[in-house]
């Protein structure tokens, strides 16, 4: 067991992973009520695997992740309100509303991205880590991904290329033992996955994602080791999802004691114990931190709902950066208006008016499927 | 100063001078540094730059172009050569859901300045894995832009606007045009801007639109159907299919009322069909007939000699294509429209 670390950092710890338990729960309650759409992918359950990796990780590490990174972003720091306001769809999330719960991206902290494409996420880690490599920045890249996506073909053209060209990477593998509703013994071959460094000459090594002091402990080693030696590693943390995959999982793979089972090791409910135990919190510290976790999501919820749409008229925009290499493109090839300097921002008639249909169609859909309440 | 240098020589330079201009610039992809490149056309490039700009990389397409993604983001400007178009179908993942989607779906917050170049094209007995053409798949994607360039100026000039531009641009060569020498000006401030068409030949009768190799087969065509046929062909190689200088192609057909597309691409769903909808949407009453379109032919390109050509357009197509369009209605002794 990790030795307990200052009070500050306890709280710090207990802070983040209170607070992306509530977002999480919210955010389930949230798109229950179909004011968040398309696909919603929970980490409740991984909060000491998020929150022990980023309280190491410096300021001008890189972060990566996929399309369950709602909490990688809150860890990071990013504002709940403009998270919530992603999954809204509305103008003042982290996308604006283009990209929605799975591409939730925050550059300022170095949030990375959520990537919808199970493994996508690989290469473009390595890119960051070989932008910092190229500059002679000692910045490490922290690539997050799921027990699935070891199995991709990017896994394994990544991990050898960042081997090769000792990218400053740090790849961990989230292993919650299901890819979707496929047990981890039905979909790879080995399944202990920090294993699977050796074939790529790297370093593995398996965690117990579920305590986040030794996620801290073991991760932090991982990034002084690859921030010094400049060749990556592989951290598989061992955790567990208790919510479906995404929204829609009736969870016919599993027992529900398996879950049971999990929750006895929950992550923040035996940080609590740890930390009361140790005395270096109190019991009015924890509630304070679940208060306060309350608090912030409550009024995300409520600066989502107010915070408008994103514009029509900015359906067009952010698709090209126009300069002097390339003056103007054309918004919509079908639009019989001179095709010559049409901007993004002012979309002719035509464009407009595709746009409005596609709306109008999607609101008659909405009005037929989408009763206000989903089970 | 202007010189006559070879298409890869001029690609070279572009990626030389541009190297030279900015820091951030490199190059990567299989066999590129020491091998210098299968097409050699990174030639001389890693002696001068070094190993740690131009880089070999494993056979690995999908992460080389998303390393490039990646690295594009984090502010460097990567220059991907991927061997051939058809391999780049194994980056499709990295260039049409990363490369494309993360300006837009990050809301501009992120950007992608890289350039992702790709020989293409058949004429080499390469067979069904290594000949084929596909502006029109790469053409559909919102997000990035294309370049397909038929000399050796257009090839720098583009080359240099791509690696300057901070969008992702697939930049499409043509093998058979490697070796082709044009006059290529040593300015290293000039460039071909993209969204600007060339026109290669003026005419009156008929408008012919060629891309990569085929903007030459368009050319050699419009000399024979001017002196045995007596028509006047107007010639426009569009050099960018994204963005398409759809002006310069409109206020030709609404001249000549006739167009003729030649593509060495598939015909369903191609090059071709996509201008002729707009051309017919666009120009409709200025057409006295439909547009015509010569293509490759609609197979996984074949091996055997004699079928690989009968499955490339040749000037004949395209001389028969205008022939179809203009309907004997234009040339000596049949008298005007
Ligand atoms: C390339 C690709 N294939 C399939 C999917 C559909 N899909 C989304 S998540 C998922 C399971 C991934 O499991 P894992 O990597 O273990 O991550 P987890 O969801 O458990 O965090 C699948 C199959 C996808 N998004 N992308
Ligand atoms: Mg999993």
């Amino acid at each position: 067991m990790a030795q307990v670390p200052d009070r500050d950092t306890c709280l710090e710890l207990l802070g983040r992973m209170c607070l992306i338990r509530r977002f999480e729960e919210e955010a389930g309650r949230q798109y229950q009520r179909a004011k968040a759409g398309g696909f919603l992918h929970l980490a409740i359950g991984e909060e000491a695997t998020i929150v022990g990796t980023t309280s190491v990780m410096r300021e001008d590490d890189y972060l990566i992740g996929t399309y369950r990174t709602h909490g990688h972003a809150l860890a990071r720091g990013t504002p709940a309100d403009a998270i919530m306001a992603e999954l809204f769809g509305r103008e003042t999330g982290t996308s604006g509303g283009r990209g929605g719960s799975m591409h939730i991206f925050d550059a300022e902290r170095r949030f990375m991205g959520g990537y919808g494409i199970v493994g996508g996420n690989l290469p473009l880690a390595a890119g960051l880590a070989f932008a910092s490599k190229y500059r002679d920045e000692d910045t490490v890249t922290v690539c997050m991904f799921g027990d699935g996506a070891s199995n991709t073909g990017n896994f394994g053209e990544t991990m050898n290329l960042a081997a090769l060209w000792e990218l400053p990477v740090v790849f961990l593998v989230e292993n919650n033992l299901y890819g979707m509703g496929t047990s981890i013994e039905r979909h790879s071959a080995v399944t202990n996955l920090s294993h699977k460094a050796e074939g790529y000459g790297i370093e593995g090594e398996r965690i117990d994602g579920m305590d986040v002091l030794e996620v801290r402990d073991r991760v932090s080693a991982h990034l002084e080791e690859v921030r010094t030696k400049g060749r990556p590693s592989l951290v598989e943390a061992f955790t567990y999802r208790y919510r479906g995959h995404s929204a829609a999982d009736p969870e016919i793979y599993r027992d529900k004691s398996e879950v049971e089972e999990w929750r006895q090791k929950d992550p923040i409910e035996n940080f609590i114990k740890v930390c009361v135990e140790d005395g270096v919190l109190s019991e009015e510290d924890v509630q304070s931190a679940r208060d306060e976790a309350d608090e912030t999501v409550e009024a995300a919820v409520e600066f989502a709902d107010r915070s408008p749409e994103p514009p029509l008229e900015s359906l067009y925009e952010q698709l090209y950066v126009v300069g002097e290499t390339m003056g103007w493109y054309a918004v919509d090839e079908r639009s019989p208006e001179p095709h010559r300097g049409e901007l993004g921002e002012d979309a002719p008639e035509k464009a407009r008016d595709l746009a409005e249909t596609v709306a109008d169609r999607e609101s008659e859909i909405e009005r037929q499927h989408r009763p206000g309440v989903r089970e | 100063m202007m010189a006559e240098i070879r298409m890869r020589e001029a690609l070279r330079d572009a990626m030389a001078e541009e190297m030279r201009r900015d820091g951030n610039v490199f190059v990567m992809g299989e066999d590129v540094a020491v091998f210098q490149g299968a097409f050699k056309v990174t030639e001389g490039l890693m002696e001068e730059f070094g190993e740690k700009r131009v880089r070999d990389t494993p056979i690995s397409e999908n992460t080389i172009v998303g390393i490039g993604v990646g690295a594009a983001m984090a502010g460097l400007r990567p220059i991907v050569e991927l061997m051939t178009v058809n391999f780049s179908l194994l980056a499709l993942d990295q260039i049409v859901n990363h490369a494309a989607a993360i300006p837009y779906m990050f809301n501009g917050n992120a950007r992608v300045p890289m350039v992702i170049r790709m020989p293409g094209g058949g004429g080499h007995q390469l067979g069904p894995t290594h000949s084929h053409s596909f502006e029109a798949l790469y053409l559909q994607v919102p997000g990035l832009l294309v370049a397909c360039p038929s000399t050796p100026a257009d090839a720098k000039g583009l080359l240099k606007a791509a690696i300057r531009d901070e969008n992702p641009v697939i930049f499409i060569e043509h093998e058979s045009l490697y070796g082709i020498k044009g006059e290529v000006s040593d300015d290293e401030d000039e460039i071909v801007r993209f969204g600007e068409a060339a026109v290669r030949r003026e005419g009156e009768d008929v408008t012919i639109v060629g891309i990569l190799k085929m903007a030459h087969v368009a050319e050699q065509a419009a000399a024979e159907l001017e002196e045995k046929h007596g028509i006047s062909a107007e010639v426009i190689d569009p050099r960018t299919l994204r963005p398409l200088d759809l002006d310069t192609i409109l206020a030709s057909v609404r001249k000549t009322n006739r167009a003729v597309i030649v593509e060495e691409g598939w015909p369903h769903g191609g090059v071709g069909a996509n201008l002729s909808t707009l051309i017919t949407e666009q120009a409709f009453d200025w057409l006295d007939a439909p547009v015509q379109r010569v293509t490759g032919a609609d197979v996984p390109m074949p091996y055997s000699r004699r079928m690989e050509q009968a499955a490339i357009p040749h000037e004949e197509n395209v001389i028969e294509a205008v022939l179809a369009a203009t309907e004997g209605a234009i040339g000596p002794g049949k008298g005007g429209s």
